[in-house]
């Protein structure tokens, strides 16, 4: 079976001046999966997805969405986006059974009342229905501007930076719409700067720095690309430089400190390097060990390394 | 076309749901010229050679299109707000017609207009100011005052959504209420300096209001005055159909291409 690709990208640049905010992006989304596209402030990521939604016209390259040609075709591909971010929101002035009433008349929806209700109730709206938009909490705003793209049920929904700004539980109530969505087989492109939300959400991460991505595939790919992470806990900081000088024979990598914890750690892709054999090594060049682990490196991990970056966003 | 109107019309309706919503804006900007009338007309109007009866019949239709004028700034000021909150990317980013956003907000403002309209002409009959006129010229007085506006709204929608921010926008849309100053809305153009006097009369605000004055028979076209002050009716439908004409392909296409 062949993958269908509701958003495929090739070589997309953007300038802005002298500014060259997106410079080849090459992105693949399959249809029905949620990507997350993840990089720090400036990376891009916003430009993309204005190019992606055609609030941009790109100045190289070119783009499918759901069939469609991002440029000629620009009316049909925003026939099956939907696209919610800090700049695609809703009118502050009007209460958000207006809103919604209105964009269902936009988008040719029959019964345009029904409609408007029906997704109020779906984000536990109805109460606030009446009220202007302006007077909503942030995590009530939020889901009034998911509800305004989905009054179509689009076939791919852009969400920039969904939940920037969100305490914890309005963060989970989008986090739950997302995955509601992906069960209905929308394609969801969403942008984060949380390493969590992309962990917890997304089938394929594509890693976006410097206006390209960098690294693209599942979470677990990603991790796998850069490797296990040992850490080893010694009992006295007197051992630390010791038990660092087995771990870089082991490993080759550059260890890593914690002085505070008396740990130190390294990455590994040697797949014979089990956590047993490690302590044997350790304990035969008589490092003081109090404790020694091995775990999937975070996406946070991964984010350090494949973007250079000298501490992660968040 | 029929995309144009249906969009159009749900815009219309936006903007008004929204003025219907937070009438204040609205109420403030339209009881604003009633105050002038009444500061001008007896303040300045005590001042003047002509008698106060006389000017406050001279300063109505001045004052209304004066007023008409301001479409520059509360377009400008509406456009800006609206492209720098973001829904107008979400509109962007929706299969509705291109032009349906700024010809939604030209078409209520128009509406909002109209309706300030009666209120002010109420007070301008309690000073003394009177339809001397037709019916028929009456009427032709109004759309024309109206057409002018709806020229207005479109020039400020272009520069609302050229402007770097909301801030920039309301700076220089208060610089507009300097317009009607040199033109004959508040005093006749005949006694400035010559240049100043041509200056003022290609003024657009003085086609309109020597056009209204005509139509409302409240003073006849003055004599040896610039083209649009002399035939002053062809003069206003001339300007507005420029004014569309340029601003509003430009408007259109400004908000369709979007970027800042």
């Amino acid at each position: 079976m062949t993958t269908t690709y509701a958003v495929l990208s090739e070589g997309l640049e953007k300038r802005f001046g002298a500014v060259h905010a997106v410079r080849g992006l090459d992105l693949a989304v399959a249809e029905g999966t949620v990507c997350g596209v993840l990089g720090p402030n400036g990376a891009g990521k916003t430009t993309a997805v204005r190019l992606l939604t055609t609030l941009l016209r790109p100045d190289a390259g070119s783009a499918r969405i759901a069939g469609h040609d991002l440029v000629r075709e620009a009316s049909a591909v925003r026939r099956r986006i939907g696209v919610t971010g800090q700049y695609a929101s809703v009118d502050g002035d009007l209460t958000g059974r207006q809103n919604l009433r209105l964009f269902a008349r936009l988008h040719r929806v029959r019964g345009p009342a029904e409609r408007a209700d029906e997704l109020l109730d779906r984000f536990g709206l109805t109460e606030a229905a009446d009220r202007p938009a302006s007077t909503y909490s942030g995590g009530m705003r939020r889901r009034l501007d998911l509800a305004a793209s989905l009054i179509r049920r689009p076939d791919v929904l852009f969400l920039d930076e969904p939940t920037t700004g969100l305490d914890p539980a309005s963060r989970n109530r989008i986090w739950d719409a997302v995955r509601d969505l992906k069960r209905e087989g929308t394609t969801v492109l969403l942008t984060t700067q949380y390493l969590e939300e992309a962990d917890q959400l997304a089938d394929d991460i594509a890693l976006v720095d410097r206006g390209r991505v960098a690294h693209s595939g599942s979470p677990a790919q990603l991790k796998a690309l850069i490797g296990t992470y040992a850490e080893v806990v010694v009992a006295h900081a007197d051992a630390l430089a010791k038990a660092a000088a087995v771990l870089d024979q082991l490993t080759g990598a550059e260890p890593s400190f914690e002085p505070e914890r008396n740990a130190v750690g390294a990455v590994t892709g040697d797949p014979t390097l089990t956590l047993p054999r490690l302590v044997r090594e350790l304990d035969a060049a008589g490092v003081p060990l109090l404790d020694a682990s091995m775990r999937p490196p975070t996406l946070e991990d991964v984010f350090l390394r494949l973007t250079d970056r000298k501490e992660a966003v968040a | 076309m029929s995309a144009l109107a249906y969009d159009g019309t749900a815009m219309l309706g936006r903007q008004l749901r929204r003025v219907r919503n937070n009438p204040a804006l609205a109420i403030l900007t339209q009881t604003m010229p009633i105050t002038m009338l009444l500061f001008f007309g007896y303040v300045f109007g005590s001042a003047l050679a002509m008698p106060g009866d006389v000017y406050r019949s001279y300063l109505v239709p001045g004052l209304l299109v004066a007023t008409a004028a301001n479409g520059i700034m509360t377009g400008m000021f509406q456009a800006a707000q609206d492209s720098h909150r973001g829904v107008t990317d979400r509109f962007r980013t929706l299969p509705m017609s291109r032009a349906a956003v700024p010809l939604g907000q030209a078409s209520a403002d128009l509406v909002v207009t109209a309706a300030g309209t009666v209120p002010f002409l109420l007070v301008g009959l309690a000073v003394g100011w009177r339809i001397e006129g037709s019916a028929l010229q009456a009427t032709a007085a109004v759309g024309l005052l109206l057409l002018f506006r709806f020229a207005c709204a479109w020039v400020g929608i272009l520069l609302g959504l050229a402007s770097r921010s909301e801030e920039a926008a309301g700076q220089l849309g208060s610089a507009t209420f300097m317009l009607p100053l040199l033109s004959n809305a508040y005093i006749p153009t005949d006694r400035l300096p010559g240049w100043l006097r041509t200056l003022a009369e290609w003024n657009p605000i003085s086609a309109v209001t020597t056009a209204l004055r005509y139509l409302f028979g409240n003073s006849p076209v003055p004599e040896g005055a610039a083209w649009p002050v002399a035939h002053p009716i062809a003069g206003s439908l001339a300007w507005c159909a420029t004014l569309i004409a340029v601003f509003a392909p430009l408007a259109v296409r400004r908000y369709a291409r979007g970027e800042r």
